[in-house]
């Protein structure tokens, strides 16, 4: 079995990241927001060979649902001109190059030379169960604060797009 | 025998990546997407530590949950905000959003 969970990390990595290359370096933002998706579900592979399932279903709805199809609507409501060149890079990407390739080596350095010290214990049986009482016990006021928030982020997000009175 | 180590390179990697994508785009909703891929790799940290570290409690996977949420509404505002720049300017390019220039 430690053969397969290898291969199948390797294959999961391997498709999130090429896909999120994908979705940084093609020309066109349609393709762009297809890859995320692919992303998206890569990292929701990645979540149920860390015992997460609950998480990549999560992941699955959430992500791979709803906040991909809102990217493609945004994509639609506001491209013009020509899409196959809908998705180039400003005037700062060499200095952002630099930056990302420099962060990027400070984190693989840190972890390198780090080693982590763990509690050995077994996973709980069932991952939604612990979520459910973890939710609504010692975390229930955040829990709460979040439902909140998604309320008023959403009715925010409505009233921006849709603007004030008297200015169509 | 993957390790802790191998996820957090991949975190990390999809957490430069997304960063690039950030600060290198035109497209404000390509900027979006960068950070949203950037959630995505502290999320794969998160549950890996959870996993690997403390595998008796599931603290990681809710901090997860709860970036997923932020994730949600960031990605909502944030989209509606180009699209209401775009209806005042019929653009949706990072460099022409210059009103507190002057």
């Amino acid at each position: 079995m430690p053969e397969v969970n290898t291969l199948v990390f390797w294959l999961l990595a391997i498709i999130t990241i090429a896909s999120a290359l994908a979705v940084v370096f093609l020309k066109n933002i349609v393709h762009s927001a297809l890859y995320l998706v692919l992303t998206f579900v890569g990292t929701a592979g990645l979540y149920i060979l860390l015992n997460a399932e609950f998480l990549a279903a999560v992941q699955i709805l959430v992500y791979a649902g709803a906040i991909a199809v809102l990217f493609v609507f945004a994509v639609m409501l506001t491209r013009r001109g020509d899409i196959r060149a809908s998705n180039p890079f400003n005037v700062n990407y060499l200095a952002a190059g630099v930056v990302s390739l420099a962060l990027f080596v400070i984190i693989a350095l840190a972890t390198g030379r780090m080693t982590w010290v763990g509690v050995s214990g077994q996973p709980p049986k069932s991952n939604v169960g612990a979520i459910a009482e973890a939710f609504l016990g010692p975390w229930a006021i955040p829990f709460e604060i979040a439902a909140v928030l998604l309320l008023v982020g959403m009715v925010g997000a409505i009233l921006v797009a849709r603007g004030g009175k008297g200015e169509e | 025998m993957i390790t802790l180590t191998h996820y957090l390179a991949v975190g990390g990697l999809l957490f430069c990546i997304g960063l690039f994508g950030a600060l290198a785009k035109k497209n404000a909703i390509a900027v979006l997407m960068g950070i949203e891929l950037m959630l995505n790799a502290v999320n794969i940290n998160l549950v890996a530590f959870n996993h690997f570290l403390q595998p008796a409690q599931v603290t990681g996977q809710i901090f997860a949950i709860f970036v997923i949420v932020v994730a949600a509404a960031e990605v909502a505002v944030g989209l509606a905000l180009v699209i209401n720049i775009y209806r005042r300017r019929l653009d949706s390019s990072v460099d022409d959003l210059d009103w507190l220039k002057w």
